[in-house]
C-alpha cells in the first residue's frame, strides 16, 4: 500500500526539518449532523421568482460595505474632495440663474430664481448620479459577478444608496442658502423624508432597470448620458410646472421627478402641495419598481454568462 | 454517510449567440425581432441557434460525503471551471439540481473585489464581507489574517501600492480564514512565488485536515493526488469516472499520455518543428506513467526529418509539481537523418534521484550545447508527464514534503568522528 507523500511541514522552516519529524496527527472530521433539508438547492430557474427579501437581509453587511467603499473611494485623488457633492449642484444654479432667471426672466413667483433652482437641483443630481453610476454598477462589478455569488440586487442598490451622501452633503448647502434666504420653516417639512423616500425609490427603480438592461445591451451607456439631459428638462427643475399648460400637465406628473421637485419646493418653501402630483409619482414609483425587480430578477440568473 | 454536496444530472447549455459576440446589441435583437417577430411569445429562443450552444456540461452526477476532499480533473474545456462555477452559483445549472447541506465558500480566485484605493486594512473587511463573512467574524480572526500575510507595517497603506507578493499575501489570508462547511476552490495556487505557493499548500492541508468538506479543480495532478481523497474526472462537459483520487489521477494521465500526438502541436513554441520534429514522447516504462522512486527514467522519441541532417542531440527538461525545472541534459551522443525519414531513439536517465511526486518534462532536437550555445530545430514542453512513487524494492520514502524540494541527495555519508571535549 502506497502512503503518499505528507504536505505537513510546509513554510519557510521546513526545509530544515528532519525527514522522520513527525507530522501532526490528522485530526477527527469535526462535522456536526447534517441538516434534513439542503441549505441551497440549485436548479434551472423558473421565469418568475419573488424577490428572496430573507437573502437580502442576510446580505445586509455586504451592502453596508459596497455602499462604504462608493463612499470612501468616490473622492479619492481629488483636491476638492466631498467638496464636488456640493459644487456640482452649486455650479448649474449659477448656469441657470444667469440663463433662465436673468436672461429668460422666468416667473418664479415670490421664489428668488438662484433658490427656486437649487431645491430642484439638489434632488435632481441625486438622481441624475444615481440613475447614472448604478446603471453601470453591474458592468462594472464584473470581477465580483463572475466571481462569486451574493444577491446581484447589492450591487445597484448600494450604488443609489452611496449618492444619497452626496445628496445629504448638498441639502447641508440648501439648508445655508435657505437661511441665506431668510427662508423660515413650516410643517410642510414633515413631508421631506417621504419625498427624499420617493426620490431614491424611483432613482432605485430606474437604475436597476437599466443596470440589468446595460449588462446585455452596452448601449445603456451611451444612451444614458443624453437621456439624462432630456429628462432634466422634464423635471420642473427649471420650470416650474405652472409654466406647462394645465391640459398637458399630467404628463410632466407622470415623470415622478418632477412630483418630487415640486414636492421639495413645497416642503422647503412652504409652498402648497400638489397632492395629485405626489400621487401620481408614487404609483409611478411603485410600477417602476415592481417592474424593474421582475426585470432584474428574470435576467439576474444569466448575468454572470453574458457580462 | 450521507452526502453533504449532491450533484444530479447538473448539465449547462451555452448559446454562442448568431454574431459570435458574448452580449448582444440592441440592434441585433431588433434585427432578429422583425425577422421572427413571434419568436418570443412562443417560447422558443433556442430553435433558431440550436446549432450555435453547446453542453459545457451534461448529466454531471456525483455526491460528495463531509469531511472529504474532492479533485475535480480534467483537461481545458472539459467543464471543471462550469461546474465550479454552477457549484458557487455564479451561474445556474441549465438541467438538474445540486444539493448543498452546509454553509458554501468559493474561492475562485484571491482577492475578488479588493479595492486598489482602500487600505490594507479595509480591504480585509470589504473582501471578507464578500466572500460571506460577517462583520464579528472579521473582526475576531483580522489579527489571524493580518499575522498570516505579514503585512501588519502596511495595514494602513492603499493596497494599490502594495506590491504584487504583498497583495496575493493579504488576499489568500482573508480567503484562508473563510470557516465554511462546504469549500470549494479553484487554482488559487496558480498564484504567487513558490515559497507562497507552499505556504498556500499546507493552509490547504490544514483546512483538509481540519474535516471541513473541500471540492478543489486543479489542472496539477500532483496537487490532487497528494491533497484529495477522491477525484472525480471530466471529460467533454461529462464524467468520465470518479473514485479514489490515485487511481483516477492515473487514469487522467493514461489517457492524456494516449492522446499526446494531437498534444504535441499544442505544446511546441511557434518557429519549431519546421524542418524536423517530434512525432511522439513516451515513456518506455510499462506501468504507465508512473515511475518507482531511484528508477532510471526512460523515453521514447520518435521523430522525423524533412532534411537530411547530422550531428543532432537530443536536450531535455524535468520539471516539478509548481513549474520549477529540476534539472536538464544534452545528450553527448549524436544521431543523423535522413530526409523523410522516422527514427525512434531511447534515452535513459540513470542517475537521478527525483523525490517522489509528479513532474513533467520537455525535449528538443538541436546541435551544440556543451561548449557552444545551443540552437534548437524542435521543441516540445510538458509532455510525457510522471510520476515518482514514493517505494521501490530497495528504497522507500513515504514521508517526502514537497518543501524540501524535488531531487533527494543519496548515497550520503554521516560518520562519527570521535568525542568532542567540551
Amino acid at each position: 500500500m502506497l502512503t503518499k507523500p505528507g504536505i505537513d511541514a510546509l513554510g519557510p522552516n521546513a526545509a530544515s526539518a528532519p525527514p522522520d519529524a513527525s507530522p501532526t496527527p490528522p485530526a477527527l472530521p469535526r462535522y456536526e449532523a447534517l441538516p434534513d433539508a439542503p441549505l441551497v438547492t440549485i436548479e434551472p430557474g423558473k421565469s418568475w421568482s419573488a424577490l428572496d427579501l430573507r437573502e437580502l437581509w442576510d446580505y445586509r453587511e455586504l451592502l453596508y460595505f459596497l455602499i462604504w467603499r462608493d463612499v470612501k473611494v468616490r473622492y479619492k485623488q481629488t483636491v476638492l474632495g466631498a467638496a464636488w457633492a456640493v459644487l456640482q449642484p452649486l455650479f448649474m444654479m449659477a448656469l441657470f440663474s444667469l440663463l433662465f432667471g436673468r436672461v429668460a426672466g422666468i416667473d418664479t413667483g415670490a421664489v428668488p430664481y438662484p433658490l427656486f433652482a437649487f431645491v430642484g437641483l439638489v434632488p435632481w443630481t441625486f438622481f441624475a448620479n444615481a440613475v447614472t453610476t448604478s446603471s453601470n454598477s453591474l458592468v462594472s462589478s464584473t470581477h465580483l459577478i463572475s466571481k462569486v455569488y451574493f444577491p446581484r440586487l447589492l450591487v445597484p442598490a448600494g450604488a443609489v444608496a452611496a449618492c444619497l451622501f452626496d445628496f445629504a452633503l448638498s441639502f447641508l448647502a440648501l439648508l445655508g442658502m435657505l437661511v441665506y434666504y431668510r427662508v423660515s420653516p413650516t410643517a410642510n417639512l414633515l413631508m421631506l423624508p417621504a419625498l427624499v423616500a420617493l426620490m431614491a425609490g424611483f432613482a432605485l427603480g430606474v437604475g436597476m432597470w437599466l443596470s440589468s438592461l446595460n449588462v446585455k445591451y452596452r448601449d445603456v451607456r451611451f444612451v444614458l448620458p443624453f437621456l439624462i439631459q432630456l429628462w432634466l428638462f422634464a423635471s420642473s427643475v427649471i420650470l416650474p410646472s405652472s409654466a406647462v399648460p394645465e391640459r398637458l400637465r399630467w404628463l410632466l406628473y407622470l415623470n415622478p421627478m418632477s412630483g418630487v421637485v415640486e414636492g421639495f419646493r413645497s416642503a422647503l418653501l412652504g409652498l402648497p402641495f400638489d397632492w395629485r402630483a405626489i400621487g401620481v409619482a408614487a404609483t409611478a414609483t411603485a410600477v417602476v419598481l415592481v417592474y424593474a425587480a421582475y426585470s432584474f430578477r428574470r435576467t439576474e440568473r444569466s448575468f454572470a454568462d453574458i457580462i | 454517510m450521507r452526502p453533504i454536496v449532491r450533484v444530479e444530472n447538473v448539465g449547462k447549455l451555452y448559446q454562442l449567440g448568431s454574431s459570435g459576440a458574448a452580449y448582444g446589441t440592441l440592434r441585433d435583437t431588433l434585427a432578429e425581432a422583425v425577422r421572427s417577430p413571434f419568436s418570443r411569445w412562443r417560447g422558443d429562443a433556442g430553435a433558431a441557434t440550436s446549432e450555435q450552444s453547446f453542453w459545457a456540461l451534461r448529466g454531471v452526477s456525483f455526491d460528495v460525503r463531509p469531511g472529504e476532499i474532492v479533485g475535480i480533473i480534467g483537461r481545458n474545456g472539459a467543464g471543471k471551471s462550469t461546474l465550479l462555477k454552477i457549484l458557487s452559483r455564479i451561474t445556474e445549472p441549465t438541467t438538474g439540481r445540486i444539493e448543498l447541506y452546509g454553509r458554501v465558500g468559493s474561492l475562485l480566485e484571491v482577492g475578488t473585489g479588493f479595492h486598489p484605493e482602500l487600505s490594507g486594512r479595509e480591504n480585509v473587511f470589504l473582501n471578507g464581507a464578500i466572500l460571506g463573512m460577517g462583520r464579528d467574524e472579521i473582526e475576531k480572526k483580522f489579527d489571524e489574517i493580518v499575522a498570516f500575510a505579514e503585512i501588519e507595517k502596511f495595514l494602513d497603506t492603499p493596497v494599490k501600492r502594495y506590491s504584487s507578493g504583498m497583495y496575493i499575501r493579504l488576499a489568500f489570508a482573508v480567503a484562508a480564514h473563510l470557516e465554511s462547511e462546504i469549500m470549494i476552490v479553484d487554482e488559487v495556487l496558480a498564484v504567487g512565488d513558490a515559497q507562497f505557493q507552499e505556504k498556500c499548500l499546507g493552509k490547504m492541508g490544514e483546512i483538509a485536515r481540519g474535516g471541513r468538506t473541500v471540492l478543489l479543480v486543479s489542472h496539477n495532478v500532483g496537487i490532487v493526488s497528494s491533497l484529495c481523497t477522491r477525484a472525480v474526472y471530466l471529460a467533454d462537459g461529462q464524467l468520465r469516472s470518479e473514485g479514489p483520487a490515485e487511481k483516477i489521477v492515473g487514469e487522467y494521465l493514461s489517457e492524456a499520455l494516449e492522446s499526446k500526438v494531437h498534444d504535441l502541436e499544442r505544446l511546441r513554441p511557434a518557429g519549431m518543428g519546421e524542418r524536423v520534429k517530434f512525432l511522439d514522447i513516451s515513456l518506455a516504462s510499462t506501468e504507465g506513467s508512473h515511475v518507482e522512486v531511484g528508477r532510471p527514467l526512460e523515453f521514447l522519441l520518435t521523430i522525423r526529418s524533412e532534411d537530411d541532417m547530422r550531428g543532432l542531440s537530443i536536450g531535455a527538461s524535468i520539471f516539478n509539481v509548481v513549474g520549477a525545472c529540476v534539472g536538464s541534459l544534452i545528450t553527448r551522443e549524436e544521431f543523423s537523418v535522413r530526409a523523410g525519414e522516422v527514427v525512434c531513439l531511447r534515452l535513459k536517465v540513470s542517475a537521478l534521484s527525483l523525490a517522489p511526486g509528479s513532474y513533467y518534462s520537455g525535449f528538443s532536437i538541436g546541435r551544440g550545447g556543451h561548449e557552444v550555445r545551443r540552437a534548437d530545430l524542435d521543441a516540445v514542453l510538458g509532455v510525457p508527464s510522471f510520476q515518482v512513487l514514493p517505494i521501490s524494492d530497495n528504497y522507500l520514502f513515504t514521508n517526502w514534503q514537497l518543501g524540501w524540494g524535488s531531487v533527494i541527495f543519496k548515497d550520503t555519508l554521516l560518520t562519527v568522528v570521535g568525542d568532542v571535549e567540551v
